[in-house]
C-alpha cells in the first residue's frame, strides 16, 4: 500500500515536471530520475582530528561521499550526459568552480566541458594540495596554502578524473570533463533534465563514481519531452 | 580487369606517399646539447638493459616489476618526476638524459653512467616512442633558477618558518624524517604506498644533490607522487631560504648550511640532539 502511494506521488511529480519542461522554448527535453536498488555501502565517518581547523567546522563528523542517496532510493552525484548524437560544443565563458572548504570538496562531483576554465579555490585555514589523477589528460599536482589565489586550469580531452589531496587523505572528489553542454548532476531527489535538444537520436549515459555507467538510446522528434530513468544496482561493500 | 589494375596502381602510389609518413613518425630523435639520439639505436639498448623492469611495452610491467618496491616508471603515461619544466608538462630531453645518468635515490633505478653519452641519448629517443603525448605536446617552458643569494642565519630561520607555513611537515615531519602525520597515508598515482623524503638519512635528493636541484623540486613538484608544485605560491627568495633550511635537516651530510647553523647556539643544540638516530648512511656517522 505504502509503495503504491509512493508510486502515485512519483508519477504525479513526473507529470508536473514534464508539464513545466514542455513549456520550454525550442527543442526536445530528456528528463528522468536516477535511483538505486539494493543496499548501498554505509558511508564511514571521517576522522579529521589531525586537522583541527577543519574538524571544528563540522558540528557532527561528516562521512565519506562515495555513495550519496536521497529520499525514495534517489541516487545523487550521478552525471547524466549526452554521450553520442550531439555535436561537440564550444566551452562556455564562465568558469567551473571547485572549492575546498572544511577539508571537503564542494561540489563532490564537478561536471564541466572540455577546454572550459576550471577555478579551484581554498577557503580553509590549512594548505591543500590539489592532485587530479587523469589517465588521458596531463597530470599535475599543485600546493594551495590558505589565502592564495585560485588555481585556474582546463582539460583538453573528455575524461572522468578522480581528485585527491595527499595531505588530507580523506578528501576525494571527481571532475567530469564532457564534450558538450547537455549534462546534469543529480542531487537531492535524483532528478535530471536535459533541455534544448534538437530532433535526433541520442545516447544518454549516467555515470556514478562507485557504480560505473549505464547508457540508453532516445529519439527526440520536435519539442517533446522523453522520460529516461536509470537504476543502479547498489553494492553493500 | 583493367579497373582492378588501375586500383592496384593507385593503391601502390598511395602507399608510397604514406610510407615515409609512418617511418618518420617512428624515427624519433632526442637532442641533448650537441648530442642527437636515435630511436633505432635506442631500441636495441632498451631491449638489452631496460625492459626487464620497464617492460616490453614500456608500461613499467617488466618481469622484475613485481619484486620492486618503487614500481618502475610507466613510459606510456609520460609522467616524470625529475623535470626542469612546470607540473603537468613533459620534461626536456636533457631532463631524461640526466635522470638516466643519475639514477634514482632510494629506488631500484641505478645510475647508467657506464653507458656512453651517445647510448643514453639514444635511449631517451626510444623512451619517447612509448607515449603519443610526445607527438602532440612539447616540453614545458624551462624553469628559471635565479642565482642563489648569500647564505645567512636569517635565511635559515626564515626557511624554517616557511617549512611550518607551507605545512611541509605534514608529510616530511618536523625534523624532516619523512614521518609527518600524513606520511603513512601517502600513495603515488598508481595507488602504491610511497614515503616522503627523509632528510636525516642522506644527502642525495630524488632529482640531484645540489642546492639548485632542491630548488627545482619545489617549483616543478614531483609529478606522479604526492609532492606538489609550489610554483604559484612561493617567491624565488623564499624558495632559496627553504633550501638553506632543509640542508640543516640533513644532519649526516656536511654542508655550509649545516656548519653555519651549528655555529649558532640554538642550531648546535638542535643538531646534537638529532644526530644519533635515523638511518645512518652519511659519512658523518661514527660506527
Amino acid at each position: 500500500m505504502r509503495a503504491n502511494v509512493g508510486y502515485i506521488v512519483g508519477l504525479a511529480a513526473l507529470a508536473a515536471c514534464a508539464a513545466i519542461v514542455h513549456a520550454g522554448p525550442n527543442g526536445g527535453t530528456i528528463s528522468g530520475k536516477v535511483t538505486y536498488e539494493g543496499t548501498p555501502a554505509k558511508q564511514k565517518p571521517i576522522d579529521m582530528s589531525k586537522e583541527p581547523s577543519c574538524a571544528k567546522q563540522h558540528a557532527t563528523p561528516i562521512t565519506t561521499e562515495t555513495v550519496v542517496t536521497g529520499p525514495s532510493n534517489a541516487l545523487d552525484n550521478v552525471v547524466v550526459y549526452v554521450s553520442a548524437g550531439a555535436p561537440d560544443d564550444n566551452p562556455p565563458g564562465q568558469a567551473a568552480k571547485f572549492e575546498q572548504k572544511g577539508c571537503q570538496y564542494i561540489p563532490h562531483v564537478l561536471a564541466f566541458q572540455v577546454n572550459q576554465s576550471l577555478e579551484i579555490s581554498n577557503a580553509d585555514q590549512t594548505s591543500h594540495n590539489i592532485h587530479p589523477l587523469p589517465k588521458v589528460n596531463r597530470e599535475w599536482n599543485k600546493s594551495q596554502p590558505p589565502g592564495s589565489a585560485p588555481i585556474v586550469d582546463k582539460y583538453d580531452k573528455p575524461e572522468f578524473i578522480p581528485v585527491k589531496c595527499n595531505i588530507h587523505p580523506w578528501m576525494h572528489g571527481n571532475f567530469a570533463v564532457l564534450k558538450n553542454s547537455h549534462y546534469a548532476v543529480t542531487e537531492g531527489e535524483g532528478g535530471f533534465s536535459l533541455a534544448g535538444l534538437p530532433p535526433g537520436k541520442y545516447t544518454i549515459t549516467a555515470w556514478h563514481e562507485s557504480y560505473g555507467d549505464q547508457s540508453q538510446d532516445v529519439t527526440i522528434s520536435g519539442s517533446e519531452t522523453k522520460t529516461v530513468n536509470f537504476t543502479f544496482k547498489a553494492k553493500p561493500y | 580487369m583493367r579497373t582492378q589494375n588501375t586500383l592496384k596502381l593507385f593503391l601502390g602510389i598511395a602507399a608510397l606517399f604514406v610510407m615515409p609518413l609512418v617511418v618518420s613518425a617512428q624515427e624519433g630523435e632526442s637532442h641533448i646539447g650537441k648530442l642527437s639520439g636515435h630511436t633505432g639505436a635506442g631500441k636495441q639498448l632498451y631491449f638489452r638493459y631496460c625492459w626487464g623492469c620497464h617492460g616490453y611495452r614500456g608500461d613499467g610491467n617488466g618481469e622484475n616489476a613485481p619484486y620492486l618496491n618503487i614500481l618502475p616508471r610507466n613510459f606510456v603515461a609520460a609522467t616524470f618526476k625529475c623535470r626542469s619544466t612546470p607540473t603537468g608538462t613533459l620534461p626536456t630531453d636533457t631532463d631524461l638524459y640526466n635522470s638516466l645518468g643519475r639514477g634514482f635515490n632510494n629506488s631500484n633505478m641505478p645510475s647508467w653512467i657506464e653507458l656512453t653519452d651517445q647510448n643514453r641519448a639514444d635511449l631517451v629517443a626510444f623512451i619517447k616512442t612509448f607515449s603519443p603525448r610526445w607527438k602532440t605536446d612539447k616540453a614545458g617552458d624551462l624553469i628559471k633558477v635565479p642565482a642563489e643569494p648569500k647564505l645567512t642565519v636569517e635565511s635559515i630561520k626564515h626557511g624554517g618558518e616557511l617549512f611550518q607555513k607551507l605545512e611541509c611537515w605534514k608529510c616530511h615531519g618536523q625534523e624532516g624524517r619523512g614521518d609527518g602525520p600524513s606520511a603513512s597515508t601517502l600513495t603515488d598515482s598508481n595507488d602504491q604506498p610511497i614515503r616522503p623524503y627523509n632528510f636525516a638519512a642522506g644527502s642525495r635528493f630524488k632529482c640531484g644533490s645540489t642546492n639548485e636541484d632542491l630548488y627545482k623540486i619545489f617549483i616543478t613538484g614531483l609529478d606522479g607522487t604526492p609532492m606538489p608544485s609550489f610554483a604559484d605560491v612561493i617567491k624565488s627568495e623564499e624558495a632559496w631560504d627553504l633550501v638553506h633550511f632543509l640542508r640543516t635537516l640533513q644532519v649526516t651530510h656536511k654542508s655550509p648550511e649545516l656548519a653555519l647553523w651549528g655555529s649558532t647556539k640554538d642550531g648546535a643544540e638542535q643538531i646534537a640532539s638529532r644526530r644519533i638516530t635515523g638511518t645512518p648512511t652519511g659519512s658523518g656517522i661514527k660506527q
